[in-house]
């Protein structure tokens, strides 16, 4: 169905093609995904499919791609367009038109097919895609996985024989991303539709691809192989494969279910061992004592965290503070705060023995362990919908705390409430014994920082140099201090380059730099691992886990199960605006099916998360019993 | 206003429709609930609105004017949506009052033609040199050249009011579905570039956000300064990302034209335009009056002529265009109706359309223009009504599937061993 030939493409000035040596076939009805890490030229390859690359990128193509047998290069992409439905990485900008139903007609009103042909289509697809209730909404107020749906089945009406996906599901929540892929499955089966997809997520893809396409780095020739052969000696893999791996299944299973089967062995050895807390045993709240943190690279601006109280207190109860004491805090705060502004945090950030205020530390005899930020009983709305309802949620120095839960749950404006961007309607958010919608930026900048969603809107600057100074003077840190985390975060962007050209894990590598410059106890992610290959998102765990021992608190809303179980001390879970579910993260994630991550499903129904607990579970036991 | 409004949509729309006859008979007179299929079709809109726009260019008298927005206001608040188009009436309205008061801070400093007695201050006048005779800055400022100014004002406030409501009550896409095929990818085109500016909007508001987050004050000069840069990369980045997506779902495609036709249409065209243009000079230069007129339609038919075989090149086809029913031709007829009593009125009686300035003179309402605006109510009851409830703004699709978050994160606090439940 798709041939390349040969295919190499080059970009501007560039010496280095950023594909080449592509020569291979994609048959015709078949679900083939695309697999590399960052930066290998994966939507490239995606794009001289639809013709886009050359036709709208520009750069020099050489080789020869058709599809369906028309050839790209004499076939401009709007010529393709009855043959090749393509979706970008973002949904927003694929929409044409303004509402859900004119959005799906659109690509068939430019095919010219007749009125009764696009209604009937029309309505097929709203049913297939879930999208029947939103059909007259403004596209503009769709959640994520709603514009995903939208733009997916924008491109399923006119009916292409290939359908060309570029991350699908990365913004997607867990149940929304088997929905869609649900959707590609019965295209493949039912109407022999191509489908040639990329993903970063195999976890969720890999076991439904007929072939698997790997692109081992830029430049390199591709190959294609079944999905089996690939996996075991691909780059990046999903944890059932490196699971699959470590105990040497052959052949290697893709799936949960056929990981399970296997996993009878497995099981049994690990019958008797607990699993380590796998994220880093939370050392958090000793550590800070020594005031060195390991980040450190300017250790002279951090202020005193509110946190080294205690130094001994265990996380666990900190962390499970009892609700009603809660009530009565939060009370108390806003007393406090109606009297003297931020008087309580004043007397604690001078770091003296919480003896001094004693009507700032919880009254009812709690731990004496300030936690960063407390949410008590918040209600956030928007115009007249409740974005969130009586929320209440304390981090702890040292925690992670991942908060879940569907697309449009409330988690974003949480982080937003947190970071005083949205106001609360009521209830009380202190973060460092402040209110963050009354503090002004640069003094809320040294207590929390959050990376957004598109850590590129953090980036004003033109070289990665000019933005780590920019970051320095913010944040009122020593010069060079922000240039030196980005080294250590991920080593390799030059000074010189424009933050716009960095790939995805460099950009939210500098986000992250430019934000911890101004050394904020508490730490918010919003998605952090879309567009991260597994590689950058195991620097990013490793960041992020040496931050928490280092005293950092950590709240990370995420759909990714799988950083939420190897990161996370404690899971959230938010739907409609409540929260559903609280708990450390072993118990909350396991007995859902929807959170639990791969390990956890094979190995049920012993709590093993992650893949490195079972490394270390079994090399502890001696490696004498290869598998 | 809708009848049973506690049902979802459609089953409302069959209780207006076959229930009357059994039991609610008063419900079959009301406007059904809006839907897609039903939906009032935008030229209708937009002529109302122009009926309104022309008999409020007709007359400066306060009173009508008012009223004249009083009518637009109300209409809107009664049938607009919640769709994003539908805010811009606010704006609309806060550039009206913006008008008055720009018209009036000009009245008084650069003075005004108007003769009057009632001087309520006076102004340093600058001094200008011979040349700039016709000009002054500065002087008297009468009470008769204010209420000229506030009149004149109000005018053009009214007027673009009228064309907020029409903003507001006809989605701009759907209008230019109406459009004849040839000119429809430009209107395309046209209405992307429109959205550029609520998108920079949109833009401008998450990187402020952004820049507090890097903990610098989130106003000012300099604010606007450094983010000014990375919003205009941003939406030049999304018009191309848009183009790109357009190309690839088809925009431009067109069907094969026999050569000669193509040829014909070009031809037509340009000829037509050139004698649109050559007709219309001769019509305004003293001379050429007499072929002018003549020169003017036979360019006019012919540039038709141009865009109905252009038609033919485009291939598109039309996803349930909004059709003009008996509801259209009723509030379309309102509109003119209000323009056709408005200049009438105009005709019989100038006096009360433009009350007197000088010397000042309290407006008084005219019965019958006042009476010929009321029928520009007559939208609200005969368009279809938008869903009473307004939608929420990013509710999640309910989801049947059984591993929906919510159910397995019930599951969850139920199974687990013993995570907290947050108590509200």
């Amino acid at each position: 169905m798709i041939r390349f030939e040969d295919v190499s493409v080059t970009y501007g000035d560039t010496a280095a093609p950023a594909i080449s040596g592509v020569d291979l076939t994609v048959p015709e009805g078949e679900l083939v995904l695309l697999v590399g890490p960052s930066g290998a030229g994966k939507s490239t390859l995606l794009g001289t499919v639809s013709g886009l690359v050359p036709h709208f990128t520009g750069g020099t193509l050489r080789g020869r791609v058709t599809v369906g047998g028309r050839d790209t290069r004499t076939h401009k992409p709007r010529q393709l367009a009855d043959l090749v439905g393509t979706v970008g990485q973002d949904p927003l900008a694929h929409f044409v038109t303004d509402t859900v139903e004119d959005e799906l007609a659109y690509g068939m009103e430019s095919l010219g097919l007749a009125p009764d042909v696009m209604r009937r289509r029309v309505e097929e697809t709203l049913d297939l895609l879930g999208l029947a209730e939103l059909r007259d909404r403004p596209i503009t107020t769709l959640s994520g996985g709603q514009r995903q749906r939208v733009a997916i089945g924008s491109v399923l009406t006119p009916h292409p024989r290939v359908l060309v996906l570029d991350e699908p599901t990365s913004a997607l929540d867990p149940a929304a991303a088997e929905d869609v892929l649900a959707v590609l499955q019965r295209l493949v089966h039912d109407l022999g539709t191509t489908v040639l997809l990329a993903e970063h997520r195999l976890e969720r893809v890999v076991q439904y691809a007929d072939h698997v396409i790997l692109l081992p780095g830029p430049g390199q020739a591709p190959v294609l192989g079944s999905p089996e052969q690939i996996m075991a000696v691909s780059p990046v893999f999903p944890p059932v494969v490196e699971l699959g791996r470590l105990s040497g299944w052959e052949p290697l299973p893709l799936s949960v279910r056929n990981a399970r089967r296997k996993a009878a062995e497995l099981r049994e050895r690990l019958a008797d061992r607990a699993p380590a807390p796998s994220p880093a045993p939370a050392a958090g709240p000793s550590a800070p004592d020594h005031g060195t943190p390991v980040t450190g690279s300017a250790p002279e601006t951090r202020r005193p965290s509110p946190a080294p109280v205690a130094p001994a207190a265990p996380a666990a109860p900190a962390r499970s503070a009892p609700a009603r004491p809660g009530f009565v805090r939060s009370a108390f705060a806003r007393l406090l705060r109606r009297g003297t502004d931020t008087a309580p945090d004043q007397g604690r950030s001078a770091g003296t023995a919480s003896s001094g205020p004693a009507d700032a530390s919880p009254p009812g005899g709690g731990p004496a362990h300030a936690p960063l930020a407390s949410i008590t009983g918040l209600t956030v709305r928007h115009g007249r919908t409740e974005a969130l309802r009586r929320v209440s949620l304390t981090v702890a120095p040292g925690e992670t705390v991942a908060l879940m839960g569907r697309n449009g749950a409330g988690k974003s404006t949480l982080l937003g409430s947190l970071i005083g961007t949205v106001e609360p309607a009521s209830g009380t958010v202190l973060v460092g014994g402040r209110a963050p919608h009354r503090t002004t930026p640069r003094e809320l900048v040294r207590q929390v920082g959050l990376v957004p969603q598109e850590p590129r809107d953090l980036l004003y600057a033109d070289t990665v140099a000019a933005e780590c100074a920019a970051a320095d003077n913010d944040a009122g840190a020593a010069p060079g201090s922000c240039r030196a985390l980005v080294e250590r975060l991920l080593p390799g962007p030059a000074d010189t380059t424009h933050p716009r050209d960095l790939s995805e894990g460099q950009r939210l590598a500098l986000a992250l730099a430019v934000i911890l410059t101004g050394r904020p106890p508490l730490l918010l992610l919003d998605e952090p691992t879309r567009g991260l290959d597994y590689a950058a998102k195991s620097r990013l765990v490793g960041i992020l886990r040496s931050l928490a021992a280092a005293g950092h608190g950590t709240v990370l809303a995420t759909h990714d199960v799988e950083l939420a179980s190897e990161l996370a001390d404690r899971v959230v879970i938010l739907a409609d605006g409540e929260i559903v579910a609280d708990g450390p993260t072993s118990q909350v994630v396991v007995s859902s099916p929807a959170f639990a991550p791969q390990v956890a499903k094979v190995l049920a129904p012993q709590a093993w998360l992650t893949v490195a607990q079972v490394r270390t579970a079994l090399s502890s036991d001696g490696g004498d019993r290869p598998a | 206003m809708s009848s049973v409004p506690n049902l979802p949509a459609p089953s409302r729309r069959t209780a207006v429709r076959r229930g009357p006859s059994r039991r609610l008979p008063p419900s079959a007179l009301r406007a059904p609930a809006a839907d897609r299929s039903n939906a009032l079709h935008a030229g209708a809109w937009w002529l109302w609105a122009l009926g309104l726009a022309t008999a409020a260019s007709r007359t400066t008298n306060p009173l009508l004017l008012g009223l004249l927005v009083a009518v637009a206001g109300y209409v809107v608040a009664a049938r607009r949506t919640d769709a994003p188009w539908a805010r811009s009436y606010g704006a609309f309205v806060a550039l009206g009052l913006a008008v008055i008061g720009i018209r009036l801070l000009f009245s008084v400093f650069l003075g005004s033609p108007v003769p009057g007695s009632h001087v309520l201050f006076t102004l340093p006048e600058v001094p200008l040199p011979d040349w700039a005779r016709g000009v002054r800055i500065g002087g008297r400022v009468t009470a008769e050249q204010l209420l000229f100014a506030l009149y004149d004002g109000g005018k053009l406030a009214t007027l673009l009011i009228c064309v907020g409501a029409a903003n507001a009550l006809a989605s701009p896409a759907r209008l230019l579905k109406s459009l004849p095929g040839a000119l429809y990818e430009a209107g395309v085109a046209v209405v992307v570039a429109m959205t550029f500016a609520p998108n920079m909007v949109a833009d401008v508001r998450r990187l402020r956000t952004a820049r507090r987050l890097r903990g610098r004050p989130t106003g000012g000069v300099r604010a606007v300064l450094q983010i000014g840069l990375p919003v205009l990369e941003g939406a030049l980045e999304r018009s191309i990302a848009v183009a790109a997506s357009m190309d690839a779902r088809g925009y431009g495609r067109t069907a094969e034209v026999p050569r000669s036709v193509a040829r014909l249409t070009t031809v037509l065209t340009l000829g037509g335009l050139l004698g649109v243009c050559a007709g219309s000079y001769a019509l305004l230069a003293a001379e050429g009056a007499g072929y002018g007129l003549p020169v003017l339609c036979a360019g006019a038919v012919a540039a038709l002529a141009g865009l109905w075989l252009g038609g033919r090149r485009s291939a598109r086809s039309r996803y349930r265009p909004d059709r003009w029913g008996a509801r259209a031709w009723l509030v379309a007829a309102s509109g003119a109706a209000v323009a056709v009593v408005m200049i009438r009125a105009g005709v019989g009686d100038p006096e009360a359309l433009r009350p007197g300035v000088v010397p000042p003179t309290a407006p008084t309402l005219p019965l019958w223009p006042a009476a010929g605006a009321l029928l520009g109510l007559l939208p609200a009851v005969v368009a279809p009504a938008p869903a009473s409830a307004p939608l929420p703004v990013p509710a999640p699709p309910p989801k049947p599937t059984p591993p929906s978050p919510s159910s397995s994160a019930r599951a969850a606090t139920g199974d687990a061993p013993e995570p907290k439940e947050t108590t509200p």
